[in-house]
């Protein structure tokens, strides 16, 4: 299988997370944490001039190389990359569609992704905010993203000028990200509560905690394959600290609750379900060409099969890179162009699944 | 990148709307008139209160708009900030300060940063009283939470930043 490097430096950047070590991986995938920051004397992004943009850029790369996190990290300047390379980084949830200029629309000058090496944090420079602060890690874990967040701001703080207001706290672009700056949010799978129709109320509940919920790619997007993103709706008037625990709490409780809709399924349903995640597991296995939205819900049945041990041998973490490697550019990636994107898609996934073989409980 | 109105394909779309109809989440993007035609009261949505905030802005806003005038560091008017929903640079949030409370407390519930106090490159003594303080009740809370690692490095801090002259 040709490969052919999109982006410089390691091919498996920013995917530490599709390890699932982390707690309660079959339910939640990821935990990530960003914080925004701007820089005093320098225009926000929207309205920052060329000169601005190039002045932000250099100065976040001098403080970046000084830290522990990103000493080494990769800069990677968006206007230069491949368009294929700039899918890559938003399949990869490490760039927002607004940094990379996603639907034709032209990257700024000087944004850019200072990414880390064998590190879960990054900063997207130069987006709406001059930096976004950003930490990825497998499973739910909002300690460890704090942690490591927390430690790269200390350091690029006592390097840069950040705009920060005694009553406002530090200064944003968008009104909804003062304060803080801090955005945690955790990627759910949750086909329990929706097979059991207990997800409307359980969504409603969120909203009246303070919270909000999205889909896979962030603001706006479909919910797509039973994930939901929960994350904090404020940023101001709390501390991150308690920030962090309110949907630290929150989201133990929606794991507990997807939990039970699930032994209520098997203990109630157990053929209806055996039946959906076997018939999920066989047409992945052998279809001839998907769409990756199909490729999605399919997985979401296979996941649901493997966290309630009816399918054995499939790991997590298969599932994980799946999910990811069969979008798009990933397929270009692994298969180069040519190819019907759907048979490409199809032809991956068979394969990955068949290197494991499966046993049913 | 304008995403335009679902419905009419003709304005760009500023409310979004997320509903949860037979347990599935579909979202809408709308401009304000279809979102209006519709039925669906901004007010009740996630993003409304920004949406709503600065639709009730207009009116009074163009008579202040003399008053408060523009950002001198980066020409933002409100008129800009109330199309956009997005300040210019750091000195806006000072020029607009007025305006921007009423919005904080509806978004947020208040205007006052308890969290993280930033300490700049050359902290002056009152830079430092107020990271001091924001690091005790970090440190508080992580003695309650026997985080002992954690409490060690806060202490640390707490005590170079005590040492300095």
């Amino acid at each position: 299988m040709a490969k052919k490097p999109l982006l410089p430096g390691d091919p498996e950047a920013g995917l530490e997370w599709l390890d699932a070590a982390g707690p309660h991986s079959d339910i939640v995938l990821s935990t990530r944490i960003r914080l925004a920051r701007n820089l005093q004397g320098f225009k926000f992004g929207p309205r920052a001039d060329a000169a601005d943009r190039a002045e932000v850029l250099r100065l976040a790369r001098s403080a970046a190389e000084q830290t522990g996190e990103l000493k080494q990290a990769e800069a990677l300047v968006i206007p230069q990359l491949a368009p294929a390379a700039r899918q890559l980084l938003l399949e990869r949830h490490l760039v927002s569609r607004e940094l990379v200029g996603a639907d034709g629309a032209t990257p700024s000058s000087d944004a850019a992704l200072l990414l880390g090496r064998g590190r879960p944090v990054s900063v997207m420079v130069n987006e709406e905010d001059h930096l976004r602060l950003q930490s990825l890690v497998g499973g739910f874990r909002l300690r460890d993203a704090w942690r490591a967040i927390e430690r790269l701001d200390d350091e690029m703080g006592t390097r840069l000028p950040y705009a920060f207001h005694t009553e406002f706290g530090y200064l944003t672009s968008c009104p909804t990200n003062v304060g803080t700056g801090l955005r945690a949010s955790v990627l759910m799978h949750l086909p329990g509560l929706v097979l059991t129709q207990e997800i409307g109320k359980v969504l409603q509940g969120i909203s009246q905690v303070g919270l909000t919920f999205r889909g896979l790619y962030g603001e706006g997007s479909e919910v797509v394959g039973n994930f939901f993103q929960i994350s904090n709706q404020t940023t101001l008037g709390k501390t991150e600290e308690d920030l962090i625990d309110h949907l630290q709490r929150i989201v133990q409780q929606v794991v507990q609750y997807e939990t039970q809709a699930r032994s209520v399924l098997l203990r109630d349903a157990r053929t209806v379900i055996e039946d959906k995640v076997w018939r999920a597991y066989g047409l992945l296995r052998h279809a001839r060409s998907t769409g990756f939205e199909e490729v999605m819900n399919l997985l979401s049945g296979v996941r649901l099969g493997v966290g309630l041990d009816l399918i054995r041998g499939v790991r997590v973490y298969t599932l994980n890179r799946i999910m990811i490697f069969a979008q798009a550019a990933h397929l270009e990636l692994v298969d180069g162009a040519g190819q019907d994107a759907d048979v490409a898609r199809a032809a991956y996934v068979r394969q990955a699944l068949g290197e494991e073989p499966v046993e049913s409980a | 990148m304008a995403t335009l109105c679902d419905r009419c394909a003709k304005n760009e779309a500023s409310i979004h709307f997320t509903q949860i109809q037979n347990n599935e989440a579909t979202t809408r993007h709308l401009c304000e008139g279809c979102a209006a035609a519709l039925g669906l009261d901004p007010g009740t949505g996630t993003t409304a209160p920004l949406a709503d905030f600065l639709a009730q802005m207009g009116k009074p806003m163009a008579a202040e708009q003399g008053a408060l005038g523009t950002c001198p560091s980066c020409g933002l008017t409100l008129a800009d900030f109330k199309r956009t929903g997005r300040l210019g640079c750091p000195r806006c949030w000072s020029v607009f300060e007025p305006s921007l409370k009423g919005l904080l407390r509806k978004l947020h519930g208040g205007t006052q940063h308890v969290g993280k106090v930033y300490l700049p490159p050359d902290p002056t003594e009152m830079d430092r009283t107020a990271r001091v303080v924001s690091l005790r009740r970090s440190l508080q809370r992580a003695v309650d939470e026997e985080d002992f690692e954690r409490a060690a490095g806060l202490r640390d801090q707490i005590r170079r930043l005590e040492v300095q002259p």
